[in-house]
């Protein structure tokens, strides 16, 4: 019992983050005309999960204390490669699925060598190499179009066994088959030990390097499942789509209780960010508020959430501590 | 005799440094080392702040990588260019500065490298069993090892630190102040194993200010000067009188102006009562005089950079009493502290980050915290502006081919010169400055002392925070002391001698009245 207390109190945001996304859904379903189904559900979930991907993603970065702003430009890369070559045979349909996810790994490998080699911040690199992605992305698909194996798109957008959404599941089984072990290596350690304290985690001797590239290679694969499922949902590529993702993916990030300072933060807590993100547009399309005010709302969320996270500072002594 | 045990300790030298040397910039960190430490050994190691200490650990640690020099352990020559690398030679060193990451648990952070489990995975069963156990050895069960590192207070992660040195099962084991942060059952506790770890046959290195713990602990002692081993000694061999004295041994080089003679302790300026914030600074009292140099000495980190920080606002909910001039003043910020009213104004340790605005133009950085004064209506009068640069630069002389010129640009010398002339320009009423001298030329040193001593003559009180005894000595007419956040003792006179002063800093009570050696070995 004192174990499960000293639990959530070390992981408090994540979980204040999920019963606000409790609530909205609450709040959601109650709105919606036709209250909870299967359907509601499926689309609920058909909506957030592209978003919950490109946030699993761009944690994997802010934990090491950096920054991806490519996230969304490998998710449009992918998804453009994707409507190349995830089509024909099954055994056609699974090379380029493998191969979509292995475009990702690149892209994330790149930005990692960048970073770690070229000792570039990470801001900054991942801006340019972003920029570099979607140029990428139009030379594949210049122009909406391409074709999507439709058996594989009906397995992963609809629903499983009558009841649960297919998209969900996936984003369960993805995450728990890649980040599970990650976590319980080595390096899914460093990752953390460095945006915690790099000076510490090099001094304890831990290889600071290859844990920031395994971060960012790790970011782009979950960036590329993100740009797939996007491709399913269209059962097209589209070059431009990823554009939204980069700030929503941060922005779920810090919903979910991720420190941006680093060292902190569940893959848990990133996934309920980008599903309160997407439950809120969602209330929206149903309140009958302008859909333009959407942009307001989001932002008042992400101060509030912001905000959540800088209470601690009222408490330091050193003033020149809370400047920096 | 010292040869002779040096000779005896090289031929069974487990670990042994041999022409070691480190150079930072022009300073020489370490200046052709020779050193050599045995197995079920635990070796002090003692010196100055400076004296290459600390050097000595990074370079066995793989933290520095030495200019030149062989390292040999158990026979063999080796180089260790990283951290991972001391690791894999079974070298750990338990530091002051901790290698704790904070937000991860205790368990992690013990087990840091470990893969407990298969493939290199980690088994958190397991890891939390062997983090129990270690944290049992040094019987510290009071701490949960699932807690994250920054809930625990100072010493209990010092404790923690320990446990991971141990559970990486080391041949060599340094201890950098190890014990400074802890509490005296802990301080008793960390001996045991100590001892412990000798009788199995363990290297111990042992750096320590404090010396009923040497006199306890250690069986042979080294001790560095300006970043050479000056002499090993068999423990129990030499009083602390003469250990002091070794640790001294230099010639004051400086050239300080002449201190003005008086009758009696001038007026106080500033008056400081009862001065306390968190764990670091406890009850300071303090008076400055106007036309007085007061001097904080001591090892480094015992709250000397805290308490100027405190006087000039920086640090939030300090309690006590400061009077200037009488009139209490309140600690709200550095703006509240240069106001004309106040006048107090502060050289920072850092000029690099704290002092300059380093892209900028000299003469931006020189009219900085004055400019307020040159405005009106939020609109600076430049030519009262190029007016007080003019002023500035020709009164501390500094050399600039360029007003406008970045003052990155500069020399070091320079660039702290434009510091004090920025802070000048507020014309202060009180001066505080934290180690100024830190790194520039004996010639702009020179200058530096002459114009403090020309400042105090007009009527500034003048508070001189330096890690450099000679410069306490030199120009300070009263230093004091501190130890853990207190002042300990306050020299004045011809009580301000470097053997009054080290023996304070070490909080030597028994070396603190002993003869007065001369500066010159």
């Amino acid at each position: 019992m004192a174990d499960l207390g000293l639990y959530f109190r070390q992981n408090l945001r994540p979980w204040v983050a999920f019963a606000v996304l409790a609530t909205l859904f609450v709040v959601f379903i109650a709105m919606h005309p036709r209250g909870l189904s299967v359907f509601v559900m499926t689309t609920w979930s058909n909506q957030g999960v592209a978003l919950a991907f490109a946030a699993v993603g761009q944690m994997v970065v802010v934990v090491t204390g950096g920054l991806d702003l490519s996230i969304g430009a490998i998710m449009a890369i992918t998804n453009s490669l994707a409507s190349v070559v995830v089509n024909g045979s099954p055994l056609e349909v699974a090379f380029g699925v493998v191969l979509v996810i292995l475009a990702g790994a690149a892209c994330g490998l790149v930005n990692g060598l960048v970073v770690v080699y070229g000792r570039i911040q990470p801001i900054v690199a991942t801006l340019a190499s972003g920029a570099v992605f979607t140029g990428i992305a139009l030379l594949i698909r210049p122009i909406p179009g391409g074709d999507i194996d439709e058996g594989l798109s009906d397995a992963l957008t609809y629903e499983v066994f009558g009841t649960l959404p297919a998209s969900l599941l996936f984003l369960l089984a993805v995450v728990i088959a890649i980040w599970w072990p990650y976590r319980r290596s080595i390096m899914g350690r460093a990752i953390y030990g460095i945006g915690s304290s790099a000076d510490a985690a090099y001094m304890s001797g831990l290889n600071v390097g290859a844990a920031k590239i395994s971060a960012y290679v790790l970011a782009g694969v979950f960036a590329a499942f993100g740009g797939l499922f996007l491709s399913l949902q269209t059962l097209s590529g589209d070059a431009t789509i990823g554009f939204s993702y980069t700030l929503n993916s941060i922005a779920a990030v810090v919903i979910g209780g991720v420190a941006l300072s680093g060292g902190s933060g569940l893959v848990f807590g990133a996934i309920v960010g980008a599903f309160v993100l997407r439950t809120i547009s969602a209330m929206m399309f149903f309140s009958g508020l302008p859909p333009l005010a959407q942009p307001l709302i989001e932002g008042l969320v992400l101060l509030v959430a912001v905000s959540f996270g800088a209470l601690r500072l009222i408490r330091t002594r050193n003033r020149l501590q809370i400047l920096g | 005799m010292s040869g002779r045990l040096q000779g005896e300790a090289r031929a069974e030298a487990f670990l042994a440094l041999s022409g070691v040397s480190k150079r930072y910039g022009g300073v020489s960190a370490l200046d052709q080392v020779d050193f050599a430490a045995k197995r079920h050994s635990i070796h002090a190691v003692l010196g100055e702040n400076g004296a290459g200490k600390s050097t000595l650990m990074k370079v066995l640690s793989g933290v520095a990588k030495p200019d030149q020099g062989n390292l040999r352990l158990d026979g063999q020559g080796v180089t260790i260019a990283t951290p991972r690398d001391a690791q894999r030679l079974g070298i750990a060193t338990i530091f002051q500065e901790l290698s704790l990451m904070p937000d991860l648990s205790v368990a992690d952070n013990i087990c840091i490298t470990e893969a407990s489990g298969r493939w290199g995975f980690f088994n958190p069963k397991k890891q939390l069993r062997r983090a129990e156990a270690l944290l049992a050895e040094i019987e510290c069960e009071d701490i949960n090892p699932k807690a994250k590192v920054e809930t625990l207070p100072l010493s209990r992660r010092q404790m923690v630190e320990i446990a991971k040195a141990l559970g990486r099962d080391p041949r060599v084991l340094i201890l950098d102040e190890a014990t400074s942060a802890l509490t005296a059952a802990d301080v008793e506790r960390v001996f045991t194993l100590l001892n412990r770890l000798r009788d199995r046959g363990l290297t111990i290195l042992y750096i320590s200010h404090r010396m009923h713990e040497i006199e306890t602990l250690a069986d042979t002692c080294t001790v560095f000067r300006n970043g050479r081993s000056i002499e090993t000694f068999r423990q129990g061999s030499k009083t602390p009188d003469e250990i002091v004295r070794l640790m001294i041994g230099r010639s004051i080089n400086q050239v300080f102006p002449e201190k003005p003679t008086r009758e009696a302790r001038p007026e106080p300026l500033l008056e400081v009562r009862g001065l306390s914030w968190e764990d670091q600074l406890t009850d300071v009292d303090l008076t400055v005089g106007a036309g007085e140099i007061v001097g904080l000495g001591g090892l480094e980190g015992q709250g000397q950079q805290q308490l100027v920080l405190a006087l000039f606002g920086v640090l939030r909910s300090v309690s006590g009493e400061v009077r200037l001039d009488g009139r209490r003043i309140s600690l709200s910020g550095p703006a509240a502290a240069k106001a004309p009213d106040v006048g107090i104004a502060m050289i920072p340790e850092d000029r690099k980050t704290e002092g300059l605005l380093l892209p900028m133009s000299v003469r931006d950085n020189l009219s900085l915290a004055s400019i307020g004064r040159m405005s009106r209506w939020g609109l600076v009068d430049g030519a009262q502006e190029s007016d007080l640069v003019d002023r500035m630069v020709e009164k501390l002389q500094i050399k600039v081919s360029s007003l406008a010129a970045p003052v990155s640009t500069l020399s070091g010398g320079n660039q702290q010169k434009v510091v004090i002339g920025k802070w000048l320009s507020v014309a202060p009423r009180c001066l505080l400055l934290m180690d100024p001298t830190r790194g520039i030329d004996v010639g702009t040193k020179q200058e530096l002392y002459r114009l403090l001593r020309e400042l105090a003559a007009q009527g500034t009180a003048i508070l001189f925070y330096s890690t450099d005894v000679d410069e306490l000595i030199g120009l300070c007419d009263r230093v004091g002391i501190l130890y853990g956040g207190r002042i300990v003792r306050e020299l004045e006179g011809p009580d301000v001698t470097e053997h009054n002063i080290i023996a304070t800093a070490l909080n030597w009570a028994q070396g603190a009245d002993g003869d007065q050696p001369t500066a010159a070995a």
